[in-house]
């Protein structure tokens, strides 16, 4: 049900050229052609009773509590599923309309428990509601019949929500939000009457196919689906807008507050990129905010075998910038640097690399976008002009054609993948190219017209094969390319692309994509109408990962598919703020806003805002920062919100540079695995805790707002403030609002972005300045920011992570739904009920030939290392190729991993991994159980403390 | 730095620039990459393993590119 004080028009938005005006109990209204009596009433400032519709879901007209009289028509039609038209005179009271509903009513209220007061949603129950609203005033039917609250038995098997089929009305609006706002079919009502039964399959919420949306939870008007925390800590007394913190859909959430204690978050339905849905995470895993391993105290020690000793913020400030000051006088100024996180907030991302740029003088900053989309960033600025997708979310909208590669929007970025399947439903064809059989292949009336099942590692084989059909077809925008895009560039591109060797029939070999399929997903493609390109990792986290990237953007060049709605290539970015932290100038050889150090122009404007020189040298990346540890050059880094030690591959070469470290300061709520590695700990504030905003994977930027005080006294973003200060580069902001305004001056695509317009606006997709004041929901309408797009030559070229007689298999790595990233959150919340362990999805074929069986401990050995995993055999996988997640860090999922990259940014190649797998009686490898000790160890040399007031 | 990471990244790049058909756009885009995204201290590095060890492992194109362009290369 929705959040306590919100509206409900009872049934969705119309869009429509065309306005209808007619009259509702004597109120002249108008509205878009196609909107519902009931909306249209709304509108009018007239409510009418009812119960089966709601505005999230299509009218269902079947409670009849909705029924109107309309002037010259017969009978009493509900209000929900009659649809305006011009002239109309509508009348929704009148005597005969009361008995008729408070007729209804009784009939429901008969067949409900009468325990209101006891009830977890009393006071915000809509079946408590509308029988005061109808007047009900007796039941006159006695409550010994056939009724529901006889039969039923609780469900708590989720660990989220409760269902309590007693309470239920059979109004089917849960199992319609599951259908169409969720797209997941987990719910059925069987029955009529008082027979009628909700179901999630044949057996409990918890292993059906169910996702944990909770779409069904907050569309359901009664007690009968109900969140958890509200059944233990009672109704909400007010609601902040925030904005998700987990994933790069970023979606907004109402969050709802008792006193200081969040008891709900509900998402948002004017949130543009959600328009009021969610997944399991971001609505129900936000208990790691208040969990007892969060570090609310800082710390320091000498060493990394010393004991943590708790100290007050201004002594482990003031040590933590006396060691990067005698780090640099002794070592040089270059021998320290910071790292970004693209959870925390804009403003605090620019403050860290502005304390770097600024403070240390060097920059040698990097942000965790280096082991992800930095071919991103790389091969849209050199193909487009600018560092990011072209569309907005609802572009999806208007896709004939969805293209998607290397990505997994239904488990990696849920409710992006909910609107993508609905348009799916609606008739858009897909093209899947993906080593693994995703989900979206085929589930619930899905199924894509085409699935490119290629080796890990041939992507731009295939991108490359996918071009060459279109040009040596003669399928490509000819009119487009000649108009948009520079044609030198272009010729030399399309003599190398018509070379047979790039024929699908020749790449099959290498691909293991059959030519016929290809050849048919690239006229697909090139002539389905509107055809939208979204990518993930599986296109970046490669040897070859920008070269792919430009590829992509090739495509949608050559074939006009750029530049409107419902077309153009679209990553979809990881975490929360990814976009963010690169747009805010996270990475070393770029200044905010994507403009390179070595500009003298971009150089001098930083400096005279700044009052110091910048220096003109790019700095180091985060994987050079580690080899730069080891051969001593680089001695102190400052890492905020980062978890380098697990996430980034070749761990025994990460931990061995954290190790050489002489001054390692994390910023964070846990004791990470890099913090395991640190010299000081700085406690980090959760983004319940702070005001700033985040950037999501559309490039809009949406406002975080405080809920709660920061458990250990300061923000992120003022903890940097005191660093800076104690470095000597005092910085003077009241509150984050100015750090957006000094952002807003040194930016030009962010000069309109300021906190009272987000405010006004809700959010805003950058670019946002005096030519676009409200933002771009869609870019390179007229032109690319480059002003012509630019086609680059992407020749195939092998990995050199070869399988071989030792190493057969290829490993590649993913996500799930219910964890994120490393987990540190997600594993921290009940989310782990379906997801506690990483494990190796193999195929049976591959396992047979092993003697693995499902649930074996599995050794995987790579050319970098050894773990242990358990066996799933699966049909997802082809042969040859086997998968796991990285979630835990006891996995050792990067103890495999190397440290082959992309060649132009050095993102890692997580994707591909030559290894055995083997059975073995172990559950735990060599490098596990010097980790299990490792753990051990520091979390004995952590201080005793009582756990955080929750 | 250890020099043969440097010198691996450096061929991983001039394989991407070597697909052009123009030498000179070659040699141009490897240096021109190696000058925006490498620290000085990467740069010195190579440039004193081409110095020292006759840039061995090193593709001839980047050997090139390095030579034509060195002044560029080499920090202040
Ligand atoms: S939580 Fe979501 S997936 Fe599960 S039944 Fe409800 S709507 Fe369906
Ligand atoms: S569970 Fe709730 S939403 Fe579903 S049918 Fe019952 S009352 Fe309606
Ligand atoms: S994790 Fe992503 S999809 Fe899920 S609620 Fe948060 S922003 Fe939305
Ligand atoms: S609200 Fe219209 S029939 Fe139920």
């Amino acid at each position: 049900m929705y959040s306590v004080k919100e509206p409900d028009p009872g049934t969705p938005e119309r869009k429509s050229s065309e306005q209808v005006t007619l009259e509702i109990d004597g109120r002249a209204v108008t509205v878009p052609a196609g909107t519902s009596v009931m909306r249209a009433a709304s509108d009018a400032g007239v409510r009418v009773p009812k119960l089966c519709a709601t505005d999230s879901l299509e009218a269902f007209g079947s409670c009849r509590l909705c029924l109107v009289q309309i002037e010259g028509r017969r009978g009493y039609p509900a209000s929900c599923t009659t649809i305006v038209e011009p002239g109309m005179k509508v009348r929704t009271q009148s005597d005969p309309l009361a008995k008729l509903r408070r007729g209804v009513m009784e009939m429901y209220i008969s067949d409900h428990p009468l325990d209101c007061l006891t009830c977890p949603t009393n006071g915000n129950c809509e079946l408590q509601e509308q029988a005061g609203v109808v007047g009900l005033r007796e039941v006159r039917y006695g409550f010994d019949g056939a009724n529901h609250f006889k039969q039923a038995e609780k469900d708590t098997s989720n660990p989220y929500f409760d269902f309590d089929p007693a309470k239920c009305i059979a109004c089917s609006r849960c199992v319609r939000a599951c259908e169409e706002v969720q797209g997941t079919f987990a719910l059925t009502l069987h029955g009529r009457g008082f027979e009628s039964k909700i179901a999630s399959g044949n057996t409990d919420f918890r292993s059906s196919e169910c996702v944990s949306c909770g779409a069904c939870v907050q569309a359901c008007p009664t007690a009968t689906l109900v969140e958890k925390s509200i059944v233990e800590r009672g109704q909400p007394d007010h609601s902040v807008v925030t904005t998700c913190a987990y994933c790069g859909v970023g979606c907004s959430f109402r969050a709802e507050v008792k006193g200081s204690e969040v008891v709900r978050m509900v998402p948002d339905k004017d949130g543009r990129a959600n328009h009021g849905h969610s997944c399991v995470k971001g609505r129900f895993a936000w208990g790691y905010a208040t969990h007892k391993d969060r570090i609310t105290k800082p710390m320091i020690r000498a060493s990394i075998r010393d004991p943590w000793r708790e100290v007050s913020w201004d002594e482990a400030i003031a040590h933590a910038a006396s060691e990067f000051k005698r780090i640099q006088a002794k070592y040089g100024r270059g021998a320290v640097g910071g790292i970004t996180s693209s959870r925390c907030t804009n403003e605090e991302t620019y403050l860290v690399q502005k304390l770097v740029r600024a403070a240390f003088g060097n920059n040698n900053v990097d942000t965790c976008a280096r082991v992800c989309h930095s071919p991103t960033g790389y091969g849209l600025k050199t193909t487009l002009g600018e560092s990011a997708g072209t569309q907005d979310f609802d572009s999806v909208e208007y896709a004939d054609v969805i293209v998607v590669i290397g990505a997994n929007p239904t488990d990696a970025h849920p409710v992006f993948g909910s609107q993508m399947k609905r348009r799916l439903r609606a008739g858009a064809r897909l093209i899947v190219i993906d080593p693994r059989g995703i989900d979206l292949v085929r589930s619930a009336h899905v199924e894509a017209a085409h699935h490119l099942q290629l080796r890990p590692g041939t992507n731009v084989a295939v991108v490359n094969a996918l071009a060459h059909v279109i040009v040596t077809e003669g399928l490509h925008a000819e009119s487009f390319v000649k108009d948009r895009c520079e044609q030198p560039a272009f010729d030399k591109w399309k003599a190398f692309i018509s070379d047979p060797r790039h024929a699908p029939e020749v790449t099959e070999e290498v691909t293991g994509v059959p030519a016929a399929e290809l050849r048919a997903a690239a006229r697909l493609y090139a002539t389905g109408g509107n055809a939208a390109i979204y990518y993930g990792l599986g296109v970046t986290e490669h040897s070859q990962g920008s070269t792919m990237v430009m590829g992509i953007a090739n495509l949608a060049m050559l074939t006009g598919n750029i530049g409107r709605p419902g077309v153009g290539v679209n990553p979809l970015r990881g975490q929360n703020n990814v976009q963010g932290s690169c747009d805010m100038g996270s990475f070393p050889h770029e200044l905010p806003g994507y403009r390179h150090v070595s500009d003298p122009a971009v150089r001098a404007l930083f400096a005279t805002a700044w009052g110091v020189a910048i220096d003109a040298e790019p700095g180091l990346r985060i994987p050079n920062m580690f080899d730069a540890a080891i051969d001593g050059s680089f001695r102190g880094l400052y890492v905020q919100g980062e978890d380098i030690a697990q996430s980034d591959p070749n761990t025994q070469h990460v931990t061995a540079a954290l190790e050489a470290l002489e001054c390692l300061v994390v910023q964070d709520l846990f004791i990470n695995e890099t913090a395991k590695f640190a010299h000081v700990f700085l406690p980090g504030s959760s983004f319940l805790e702070k005001d700033g905003t985040f950037t999501n994977a559309e490039r809009r930027i949406s406002r975080v707002r405080k809920v709660t005080p920061p458990l250990a006294g300061k923000a992120d973003w003022e903890t940097t403030l005191a660093l800076a200060e104690a470095l000597g580069y005092p910085m003077h902001y009241d509150h984050p609002s100015q750090i957006m305004d000094e952002i807003a001056r040194l930016t030009p695509t962010f000069t309109g972005v300021s906190y009272a317009r987000l405010d006004q606006l809700g959010s805003i997709q950058w670019p946002c300045n005096e030519t676009a004041p409200t933002g771009t929901p869609v870019m390179h309408i007229d032109g690319f920011v480059r002003g012509k797009g630019k086609f680059v030559i992407t020749e195939y070229v092998a990995t050199q992570e070869r399988v071989t007689r030792r190493f057969p298999l290829i490993l590649t790595t993913g996500r799930i739904l219910s964890q994120y990233n490393v987990g540190a959150q997600t594993r921290r919340t009940a989310n782990n009920t379906w997801h506690h362990e990483d494990r190796l999805e193999i195929h049976p074929h591959d396992a047979e030939h092993r003697g693995v069986k499902d649930g074996d401990w599995c050794k995987i050995v790579s050319r970098a290392g050894e773990t242990v995993l358990r066996a799933s055999i699966s049909e997802r996988m082809q042969p040859g190729v086997v998968y796991t997640t990285f979630h835990f860090p006891g996995s050792g999922a990067n103890v495999i991993t190397t440290e082959n990259s992309d060649w132009a940014t050095n993102c890692p190649e997580y994707k591909v991994t030559a290894v055995q797998v083997s059975p073995t009686g172990e559950p735990t490898s060599t490098w596990q159980r010097r980790f299990g000790e490792f753990s051990e160890q520091q979390d004995a040399l952590l201080p005793q403390t009582d756990p955080p007031p929750r | 730095m250890e020099a043969h990471k440097l010198v691996k990244m450096a061929n991983e790049i001039a394989t991407f620039f070597e697909s052009d058909p123009d030498p000179a756009a070659v040699h141009e885009g490897i240096a021109g990459h190696i000058r925006r995204f490498w620290d000085p201290r990467m740069r010195r590095a190579l440039l004193s393993h081409i110095d020292e060890q006759q840039g061995d492992g090193c593709k001839p194109s980047v050997l090139a590119a390095i030579a034509a362009n060195r002044d560029n290369l080499t920090p202040a």
